[in-house]
């Protein structure tokens, strides 16, 4: 079972009122909203949580890719993985994801990503994304070629990382003369790689297949979408003649622990619906799912439903459909122990700092959920998976 | 007047063809939105023209082929097309997207061109001038951005797409995003090559386009040597749609 620390680094000073006053959170949120002062007390804030992750017994830290938003400050993850790769000592860090198609080189992307494997010695764990739809209206990338490009850079990396170079590569997206990258990954034969997604048949059968069995993570999702792709993970593996390890499956997910139910739930909901609401809801369908990002049949489907791309959700609703997890220690260990037992994943992605969650809360929400939480959920992998 | 619709089958590629009326041979090239009804403006032309509105590849009812990447593509395609059904002075009328096709496609070879209309076509990028951004826009506000009568737009929206026009409506988006969203509906190596426009060049313009202002067709005329242009009044991004009388008869007067 592991254990993970998941932080979006929101921008958690944005004025929520005059920030209301746009249609989106992202991509044409005006960055005069941002104001350096404080980003940089968060920045330095937020980078302490992740080190304190450590101490407190997490095994892992996870970092991500999001552009032009107040929804996570890390534009470049390979930035904050790098700022935590001389300071953490034993766990590991989780690059999840960079998004591939976004970059016009993707070596780049072994490159960076193999630097922080030798810094730490083997400790990164490589994810790669294709980002969310709105990447593509703040990178420009066509979103037509989002999942070729993400194919075609998934093979250029791992061939960079595995087989002995120079050697030429000559896809439809990208061309090199020479790939020959240095530093080769300190992890042989490359560090792991994840694969974070809101769940597409495509990429599960992508993460699934026996080539791979890269461990898929299913991201903020109601508990019934997490059970069923972790189940269809499940089943592609045995389509394809295995049976798939918990530690190919996992769930990232905010969660609070508070003293009680009462005081968890009064103490997260204005801040979780922050995040929810505002910094992720805030996102029109055109902005989330633009032309080609999606299967046909998606997209035939929402233009049909005329669904929005997030609805809006209240806290105890949340907490009901297990999109998030509050409560005392009891409830929230209870609770996700009940899911692990149902599920069968062997990764748990914590988000315990999420929208406005301010730090002493934050504080206190690891230091109880690693104190009374984390030894709990240990305890009952060990039965369920025996380690 | 009957327009027949038929299938061309241009070196493996399959596009539908809608032609209609008789006369001198007037190819419509349609913009982001398809051809997949007969239109009044086809009518109306097709009392003077052999008026022909293929469907490009990846729209509507036509095949998308694996070769589809970029504009340039569609260009060479439809000269293909004019090889194959053997066009010789035809009057190349392009709209929005397909006015940028017909530019494209006149600037490689307008050897089976007589004249050429494009209207408010995309395909060049002016610095300064604000353009819309249609890959943002709600599909409300892509109908009202259509339009400067907000009646027709009103007209439009009230009418619910049934499941085949969400269909053609998706899958004519993806082929938009495929051609256009990179550089954003322009080609950065279009405007170098203009000049080489020879035939007599028609650029009209909806007065309050707001997908593109009509303050590009100024650009166009520099670009285009003895470019002409027609500003239609009160109207938006469609002329050929919105006021399709007047649209027919600049059509007229330009080939008088």
């Amino acid at each position: 079972m592991n254990i993970l620390l998941f932080h979006l680094m929101p921008y958690a000073d944005l004025d929520l009122r005059e920030a209301d006053k746009y249609p989106h959170s992202w991509v044409t949120l005006p960055n005069r909203f941002y104001d350096p002062k404080k980003g940089h007390a968060l920045y330095n804030r937020y980078l302490d949580e992740m080190e304190y992750a450590e101490d407190l017994g997490f095994d892992a830290v996870c970092v991500n890719e999001h552009h032009q938003t107040a929804y996570g400050l890390m534009p470049s993850p390979i930035v904050t993985a790098s700022a935590l790769s001389r300071r953490i000592k034993r766990a590991k860090i989780a690059i999840l994801g960079s998004a591939l198609p976004l970059r016009a080189n993707p070596l780049t992307v072994a490159e960076e990503h193999a630097m922080i494997d030798n810094i730490t010695g083997g400790r990164l764990i490589s994810g790669f994304v294709r980002g969310i739809g709105c990447e593509y209206h703040a990178s420009g990338v066509n979103p037509t070629y989002s999942l070729a490009r993400f194919n075609e850079a998934h093979d250029l990396i791992v061939r960079a990382w595995t087989e002995p170079g120079p050697f030429e590569f000559h896809g439809k997206h990208y061309h090199f003369e020479y790939v020959n990258v240095w530093p080769r990954p300190y992890q042989q034969p490359h560090p792991p790689i994840w694969i974070p997604s809101q769940g597409s048949r495509e990429t599960i059968e992508f993460a699934a297949h026996p080539a791979r069995k890269y461990t898929y993570l299913q991201t903020f999702s109601p508990i019934k979408a997490v059970a069923k792709n972790l189940l269809m993970y499940r089943d592609v593996a045995k389509r394809h003649g295995y049976t798939s390890a918990p530690s190919q499956l996992g769930w990232a997910t905010p969660v609070y622990v508070g003293e009680t139910d009462e005081a968890a739930l009064a103490e997260c909901s204005e801040h979780y619906e922050n995040f929810r609401n505002r910094f992720l809801g805030k996102m029109s369908l055109e902005m989330l799912m633009p032309p080609g990002y999606t299967s046909r049949e998606s997209a035939r489907a929402i233009v049909a439903a005329k669904t929005a791309a997030h609805e809006k959700v209240d806290t105890r609703r949340a907490d009901e459909l297990g999109m998030m997890t509050c409560g005392s220690p009891r409830t929230v260990a209870d609770r996700l122990i009940d899911y692990m037992t149902q599920i069968g994943f062997g990764n748990l992605l914590a988000m315990l700092q999420f929208g406005t969650l301010p730090a002493d809360l934050t504080r206190r929400n690891m230091e109880r959920f690693a104190e009374y939480v984390m030894p709990r959920l240990r305890q009952a992998a060990k039965e369920l998976y025996g380690s | 007047m009957a327009f027949c619709e038929e299938i061309c089958n241009i070196r493996g590629s399959r596009i539908t063809l809608k032609r209609g009326g008789s006369g001198r041979k007037l190819l419509f090239l349609h913009g982001a939105n398809g051809a997949s009804g007969v239109r009044p403006f086809m009518e109306d032309l097709a009392r003077d023209f052999d008026v022909l509105v293929p469907e490009h590849p990846g729209f509507g009812g036509s095949d998308e082929p694996e070769w589809l990447d970029n504009i340039h593509d569609v260009a060479y395609f439809y000269l293909d097309f004019l090889e194959q059904l053997n066009l010789r002075d035809v009057f190349l009328v392009g709209a929005s997207l397909g006015g940028w096709l017909a530019l494209e496609i006149a600037i490689r070879d307008a050897s089976r061109l007589s004249r050429l209309s494009a209207v408010g076509p995309l395909g060049i990028h002016v610095p300064g001038i604000k353009r819309g951004d249609m890959f943002l826009w709600s599909p409300e506000e892509r109908v009202r951005n259509l339009f400067h009568d907000q009646k027709l737009a009103d007209r439009m929206l009230a009418q619910p797409p049934t499941a085949e026009q969400i269909e053609i409506e998706v899958k004519n988006s993806y082929t938009v995003a495929r051609l256009a969203w990179e550089p954003r509906m322009f080609d950065p190596h279009l405007a170098k090559w203009l000049h080489r426009i020879k035939v007599p060049t028609q650029i009209i313009w909806g007065d309050s386009d707001r997908i593109l202002p009509a303050a590009y067709a100024a650009e166009f005329a520099r670009l285009i040597p003895g470019a002409r242009v027609d500003i239609v009044g009160q109207c938006g991004h469609t002329p050929h749609n919105e006021k399709p009388q007047e649209f027919a008869r600049l059509l007229r007067e330009f080939c008088r």
